[in-house]
């Protein structure tokens, strides 16, 4: 259920909706509060839902002492109106028997709230790859039908690859397999895009194989590569650092080292 | 999948099947699922007059809600206001999950989270819980909670125990600055909290996290104070840190600033027993 924190609720009629999916690394994530943090977003709402894990904490992106103690949720919604840009971040797992519900949840608010399109960032596990996938880039798109229809053009000039469909037992020929949609590693990935397939939502899904571990590349790799799309930022790819890592990146690997012990 | 005669099955093993859902899935499994969400679902029981007054429609009204998780917390509250006597024993609730011990026909699962109402204000109420509350039942034992509380006018504090473990900070933290209390409040709450607000990127999970969730987004006035430590079992030191946190609500609930070591040692105690490492 969105809630809005402000007292007049947003419009998002012809947004674009920005979105992760809990995935392999939390590289989704990661992106999306780049995203957040570069751009000085601000907060307009929240996701209020069971199907998530309850987390709270100070605000993840201050810019100055005062805005620092700022509570936060584990969904919230940020928008910016000069960029038609709308962005949820996800900061809990989804409960797993709730994650069907959750993407009815997401579709539906999309649906209602009149984005013009919508883009999820996510990961898949990479040694799951398959022959094929495992040359080139390790970065992926999907789009459903209604989005295909708008973006085609665009999308034929980036030059992107799309998610291969797999044979569902490589090295098997046989003719009664058709090769299907496989993210392992995905959470709600596969299912949310086969759910707007179905309600005619136009969404594209942008991932990157990868292994849990140190993601922030990961999450760089996958930001510049919806910029490529979108151009939020100008030509970042020139200035590697132009995207603003946020405080609550810190002690990503724990705290800091006794010093009695050298 | 192969046969053992080498026939080739158009069936999607389980083993490649890793995040995939909507298997398929017969009546029994289905009966299952229902029966254990049924059982993990969160009941509240209230006394006698509190039930009547809410199935009569009216909420209880409460000024001040405060609530103890952890052994800590809760021993914190039997030992410096509960005590006292002035309080009436008015609810509890029950909670069934994986951390539940099987006992047949023993109350333990319903001690673990009690509600207490001041007699001579009974506007202002408090719950101890000490039990595991599972991250599926978070979310539902808090509304359920608030939706017998009456929103206007509330306040709510809770106190929290954690391990000093679980706090991320890029300096060493010597050990004479532990136990320490941390703060989070909702954007309404007005007022200053009695110690520094919880530093990035530290979070709270649990029952702090779902309450301040649930409060930040119906506008209550809500602060939670964490307590990190690093002992295990309920000890007086940490219990100590609590107290500027209920002092703050002063004319509202009377706190007993010296509790006699009587008292202090039929709560604390108890852990004693559980190690047996030096009889």
């Amino acid at each position: 259920m969105f809630i809005s924190s402000e007292n007049s609720p947003p419009v998002f009629k012809g947004f674009t909706l920005v979105m992760p999916a809990v995935a392999v690394g939390n590289v989704g994530q990661l992106a999306v509060d780049l995203v957040v943090s570069t751009l000085n977003m601000s907060r307009v709402g929240y996701l209020h839902t069971d199907c998530l894990i309850p987390m709270a904490g100070n605000n993840p992106y201050p810019t100055c002492k005062e805005d620092a103690e700022e509570l936060h949720t584990a969904a919230e919604v940020y928008s910016s109106a000069e960029l038609k840009l709308a962005v949820l971040q996800i900061r809990a797992p989804i409960l797993q028997t709730k994650s069907k519900k959750f993407r009815q949840l997401i579709v539906s608010w999309v649906k209602s709230s009149g984005f013009s399109r919508t883009v999820v960032l996510s990961s898949s596990h990479a040694y799951q790859r398959d022959d094929q996938q495992l040359q080139g880039t390790p970065l992926r798109y999907l789009v459903t039908p209604a989005l295909q229809k708008v973006s085609e053009d665009a999308l034929k000039e980036l030059g992107w690859r799309e998610m291969e469909r797999v044979s569902a037992f490589p090295g098997i020929t046989d003719g009664n397999t058709e090769p299907r949609l496989y993210i392992p590693g995905g959470g709600i990935t596969k299912g949310l895009y086969t759910d707007s397939c179905t309600e005619d939502v136009p969404l594209a899904v942008l991932l990157i194989f990868c292994s849990e571990g140190d993601n922030i590349p990961d999450a760089f790799a996958l930001v510049n590569h919806l910029n490529d799309w979108l151009h939020l930022l100008d030509s970042p790819s020139q200035q590697p650092n132009k995207w603003k890592i946020p405080t609550s990146w810190s002690l990503l690997f724990g705290s800091g080292i006794p010093p009695a012990l050298f | 999948m192969a046969t053992f005669f080498g026939e080739v099955l158009s069936v999607y093993s389980r083993a490649v099947e890793e995040d995939e859902e909507e298997l398929e899935e017969n009546e029994e499994d289905e009966q299952i699922r229902r029966e254990l969400e049924e059982k993990r679902e969160v009941h509240l029981q209230w006394s006698p007059d509190v039930s009547e007054s809410l199935r009569s429609g009216n909420k209880l009204q409460c000024s001040d809600f405060v609530l103890a998780v952890g052994h800590n917390a809760a021993r914190f509250l039997s030992v410096c206001v509960l005590n006292s006597a002035n309080w009436d024993a008015v609810g509890h609730a029950s909670v069934w999950n994986e951390r539940s011990r099987a006992v047949t026909g023993q109350t333990s699962d319903e001690s673990g989270c009690v509600f207490y109402r001041q007699k001579a204000n009974p506007s202002v109420l408090i719950c101890q819980l000490t039990c595991y509350i599972a991250e599926d039942q978070l979310f539902q034992w808090t509304e359920k909670v608030f939706d017998c509380l009456q929103h206007r006018e509330l306040n709510v504090t809770v106190l929290s125990d954690s391990s000093v473990a679980d706090y991320k900070a890029a300096d060493y933290l010597s050990s004479n600055s532990i136990p320490f209390l941390r703060s989070l409040n909702t954007s309404v709450f007005r007022g200053q909290p009695v110690c520094q607000s919880l530093e990035q990127p530290n979070i709270l999970t649990g029952i702090p996290a779902a309450v301040l969730n649930h409060c930040q987004v119906h506008r209550i006035a809500t602060v939670v104070y964490q307590c990190y430590s690093d002992v295990i079992g309920p000890d007086s030191v940490t219990m100590e840190t609590y107290k500027p946190a209920l002092t703050k609500l002063g004319k509202s609930i009377q706190l007993d600033p010296s509790p006699s070591t009587d008292v202090l040692r039929k709560f604390v105690r108890s852990t004693d027993i559980q190690s047996n490492l030096y009889i």
